[in-house]
């Protein structure tokens, strides 16, 4: 047969049209599907009864309820708690990832003992007792030699019955060394005790307060509870309250806030005595507070008949508007303005603590901003500040002294501040390198991780060094822990009985009931269980201090008469607290509020910054609800959250002003040498327009060497390239930056 | 209104999502992959392969400082209706893997049919839908967290939002069985909306007058994202700033700023 051109063609359409007509096209279609995913390895979840358990949060002292979800035992998701007080259901991304962290590859399965260097990573597995008979072991015989006091403790927080067992072995065990992560509430419980005569926390009725004026506070960055910030910020925007955000960073609180305005770091104070003396000129304050409940404001004659200058004249004298100006980079105006409005609000009030306050920073600010407060009568009162007592444990019994306790708690603490002060974590690396004081033998290292979150690395790194024996009681394989001798691993909070403490800033005093949604699933111990177990294995005076049979009995004791109301709704809330009034709260000498404390006059104290004048920018980090940047590291999710203008392959960027950048020759994404006086790291170029010219800023949260390969070695700790900066009125940490420079790599 | 639709009562799903309260944290983000069993990778940094099914945009509005702004912007699938259900990615699927459902108005996307050509990838002005260039991986022991009421994806389909479909199932269901033929407001929201701690996103059905959406998406400070496509999606966006306004049609500068059509 011959094929002709025709019967080609027509073949060929016959062809086609009966393959279009066949179910071969969908059979193949079908089959590409199957083909393409037929991977065996896709796990299929297993189905079963869903349930519900209430807790709460502990990854961020934010103190949120949540609810988790669970089909059988496993746990699917994490939701916030509905109707919990302090984030309504409501719940962060962070707070989202949770499961990550428990069922994540970071988690430490059971007690280790380093056998190579340190820092190697190279561990045997211990059982339980030979952990805690070694470390016994060695906390005796310093005990018998009379060096009980070389014995450390740092934990992540001062409240809450897990830390304050802690504190209580040290002290039992005849240490004064106990150490907490610091933050900008000890700045707060400072003030207030100065200006309120309180030990307390700050309690700040956001939510009934109608004017904000933030000195850099991170309201939506994860300052105080963060959930709880957003709801208020959300009630704010509905109330038509106004909120004005002073910082030099156009951060999401600047610019979710009614006004940015942009001032130059660390003149904040400058700024609030800059308002105040408006208020003062003007005579806009509120009189009641000041002539009847107020003590400071005019000047005043010591006991030692000295005359010092009252509130009013120093303010009057020294920071008039155009001063004012010239030290913050605020036009006068504005500054006026701002005054203007402050008074004129119905509820105004003002907070400070940069970004998420992990910095304690300088008392004189956190002072002139409560004055600010107490100008306009917002304390105690409705929409304003008002003292949070600290709930301290009722149920232990008194830790009984014997010679040895007596003799170690009457050394001096090693940071060099006084007995039962706050202890200043920034002091010790420093206290330990400089070998004046007793060298530290043993350091206890709870839900904290110091070489990764304090200052300075490499000074901590060193200090570190000189410590013999490190015990760390994380629930993850975090720099610390890596770094430690012996670690003694926690059950991670889903899956342990504890307290939320109230949160900082919270305007009421709660407590949440952390309960075991899980059993634990690797060879963990509650960390209250190690502590007594550690002491009952030391016998003596300090099993006599820790006479529980586990955690879950002192944890009953310390709660109390509140365990009813704490299992049954899952928090409890001091709902009887009243106001305080102004007649009868103020515990200072005067019975009044305290413009100006007998121990220092009010004023601006700039807190220097290290770095010369070859430095030309400033570095300041800054801190975002998508980088977790304490104890906990952020988990896989949250880190596929993190922009790409953060974080490039393992590259992270520095945000500078295209104006700055041009002038140094810089242009998007290139590769520098960022170097400050304490180090120096190679990063890329973000340009931004919401940043001052003249800086560059750098997120907290990346750079971690620990972990797991989903966090670890991608960007730069911005803790290598920063030093602590003691304030020099309260001793504490206030360093909100640092001078830099920038080369082309 | 209810439209009848081949005798069924029918319900249009959609979102308001009021910019001028999301803060930009990520919550939405990180709960949408929490529900939907999304995976990860250590390296989430190319943003292109990144499977992110709610994405958070930050919009600037591109002035000098101080005057410049920001604003956020989480992305959903868009659920578009075009006309009569013909949204851009339905048009193009080669596969029926993707489809317009008339009782919901929700685009579904069934993975077991997908073959990966992703046409619809392309056909999506929104970038709401990503391919699983790799296979998923959980570390060992991660895929206990899995939610069981959603199936994990495989390498080489596409996967997008889905408004949380397996809870519409659900409520279905619940409803159903309490002998009620409406599913209540709150018996369906999407992880997202129940997660936002700023309380920006508000869901529900659009054309039921008891939701809130339904008045909620005609407040004059409403805008959709590229309305001039034609696309008609179901994602409406609140913002009392005008260059948020024109950013989310990608209005010329010498362009006025049209009223939202409703």
């Amino acid at each position: 047969m011959k094929i002709d051109r025709r019967s080609f063609l027509s073949l060929g359409v016959g062809v086609a049209a009966g393959t279009a007509l066949s179910p071969l096209p969908w059979k193949l279609t079908d089959d590409l599907s199957i083909w393409t995913q037929n991977w065996p390895w896709t796990p299929v979840p297993e189905i079963g009864e869903s349930s519900f358990v209430n807790s709460v949060c502990t990854l961020c002292p934010g103190g949120c309820g949540i609810s988790v979800r669970k089909v059988e035992d496993r746990g699917v998701k994490i939701e916030g708690m509905k109707g919990h007080p302090v984030n309504q259901g409501g719940i962060c991304a962070l707070g989202l990832s949770g499961l990550q962290l428990l069922y994540g590859p970071t988690r430490i399965k059971t007690p280790l003992k380093r056998v190579g260097k340190r820092g190697d990573g190279q561990w045997a597995k211990i059982s339980w007792d030979e952990a805690i008979s070694e470390i016994t072991e060695k906390l005796d015989g310093l005990r018998t030699s009379g060096n009980s006091h070389t014995v450390a403790g740092i934990a992540g927080s001062r409240h809450g019955t897990v830390s304050q067992l802690f504190s209580r072995f040290l002290t039992a065990f005849g240490s004064p060394n106990f150490f907490h992560t610091p933050s900008i509430a000890d700045t707060y419980q400072l003030a207030l005790q100065h200006m309120n005569g309180v030990s307390a926390a700050p309690g700040f009725d956001l939510e009934n307060a109608d004017f904000i004026l933030s000195f850099g506070c991170g309201l939506l960055e994860g300052w105080g509870s963060p959930v709880r910030m957003f709801k208020a910020n959300t009630g704010w925007k509905k109330a038509k309250a106004r909120v004005i955000q002073i910082e030099s960073r156009l951060s999401r609180t600047a610019a979710k806030s009614d006004r940015w305005i942009a001032i130059i770091p660390g003149s904040e104070a400058a700024l609030a005595l800059g308002v105040a003396h408006v208020l003062i000129k003007e005579m806009l304050y509120n009189k009641d507070f000041v002539d009847n409940y107020a003590n400071g404001f005019e000047s005043f004659v010591t006991d030692n008949g000295e005359i010092k200058k009252g509130f009013k004249q120093t303010v009057l004298e020294e920071y008039s508007p155009e001063t004012v100006s010239r030290v913050t980079g605020i036009d006068p105006s504005a500054i006026i303005l701002l005054a203007r409005e402050f008074a004129n609000a119905k509820a105004p009030l003002a907070l400070c603590g940069k970004g998420q306050g992990k910095v304690p920073g300088s008392l004189n600010e956190a002072m002139s901003v409560h004055a600010l407060n107490a100008l306009v009568g917002s304390i105690n009162r409705k929409g304003g500040v008002f003292p949070i007592p600290a709930m301290e444990v009722q149920g232990w019994a008194e830790v009984g002294m014997d010679t040895i306790t007596s003799a170690g708690m009457n050394q001096p603490r090693i940071d060099g501040t006084p007995p039962n002060s706050l202890g200043y974590i920034n002091q010790l690396p420093s206290a330990i390198l400089s070998g004046k004081g007793y060298p530290l033998n043993v350091l206890f290292v709870l839900e904290s991780n110091p070489l990764y979150t304090m200052a300075d690395s490499k000074t901590v790194k060193d200090a570190f060094d000189k410590i013999p024996f490190v015990v760390s009681l994380s629930s993850f394989m975090d720099e610390t822990a890596q770094y430690a001798d012996i670690v003694m691993p926690n059950h991670i909070y889903l899956e342990r009985l504890e307290d939320a403490p109230t949160p900082m800033g919270y305007n009421k005093s709660i407590i949440s009931l952390s309960k075991p949604v899980f059993k634990p699933r690797l060879n963990t111990k509650h960390a209250g269980d190690t502590l007594i177990l550690l002491a009952k294995g030391l016998g003596g005076g300090v099993a006599e201090a820790f006479p529980w049979k586990n955690f879950e009995a002192c944890f009953e004791q310390a709660m109390g008469d509140k365990m009813k109301t704490l299992k049954k709704n899952g928090f409890w809330v001091d709902s009887d607290a009243v106001l305080p009034d102004w007649e009868s709260t103020f515990n200072t000498p005067s019975g009044k509020f305290q413009f100006a404390p007998v121990e220092f006059s009010p004023g601006f104290a700039p807190i220097k910054i290290e770095g010369d004048s070859t430095f030309q920018l400033l570095l300041i980090p800054y801190e975002t609800m998508r980088l977790s940047c304490g104890y906990i590291a952020n988990p896989p999710f949250l880190t596929k959250t993190v922009e790409d203008t953060i974080l490039k392959q393992n590259d992270c960027f520095i945000e500078i002003n295209p104006k700055t950048a041009q002038s140094n020759q810089l242009s998007e994404g290139d590769v520098v040498v960022l170097q400050t006086p304490r180090g120096q790291a190679r990063v890329r170029v973000h340009l931004e327009e919401g940043i001052m010219p003249d800086m560059v800023a750098l997120p907290r949260g990346l750079g971690h060497t620990a972990h797991d390969g989903y966090i670890a070695n991608k960007g730069i700790n911005v803790n290598h390239l920063i030093g602590p900066v003691q304030d020099p009125v309260s001793g504490m940490d206030a360093a909100w930056g640092i001078r830099a420079k920038l080369s082309k790599a | 209104m209810k439209q009848e639709h081949g005798g069924v009562v029918t319900q249009k799903y959609g979102m308001v999502v009021d910019l001028d309260l999301c803060t930009g944290c990520g919550s939405c983000m990180v709960a949408c992959m929490a529900e939907n069993n999304v995976p990860f990778r250590e390296d989430e940094t190319d943003k292109l392969k990144s499977i992110t099914w709610m994405r958070v945009y930050k919009l600037t509005n591109g002035k000098h400082y101080p005057e410049t702004d920001i604003c956020y912007l989480p992305r959903p699938c868009q659920h578009c209706e075009g006309s009569h259900g013909h949204s851009p990615c339905v048009s193009v699927c080669p596969a029926t893997a993707t489809d317009y459902d008339n009782q919901t108005g929700i685009v579904s996307q069934i993975y077991t049919r997908c073959f990966g050509c992703r046409y619809c990838m392309g056909a999506c002005p929104y970038h709401a839908r990503y391919f699983n260039w790799y296979d998923p991986i959980w570390p060992e022991g991660m895929e206990r967290y899995l939610n069981p009421n959603v199936s994990p994806r495989m390498r080489g389909v596409v996967e997008k939002c889905s408004f949380c479909f397996h809870r519409y199932q659900a409520a279905k269901d619940k409803a159903h069985l309490d002998g009620q033929k409406e599913i209540d407001e709150d018996a369906y929201q999407t992880a997202c909306t129940q997660a936002c701690p700023a309380g920006a996103i508000t869901f529900g059905d659009l054309d039921n007058p008891n939701h809130a959406v339904h008045e909620l998406k005609k407040q004059p400070d409403t805008f959709r994202l590229l309305e001039k496509l034609g696309t008609n999606t179901k994602v409406y966006y609140v913002s009392s700033r005008e260059w948020v306004r024109r950013a989310g049609d990608n209005y010329l500068k010498t362009e006025g700023l049209k009223k939202a059509v409703l």
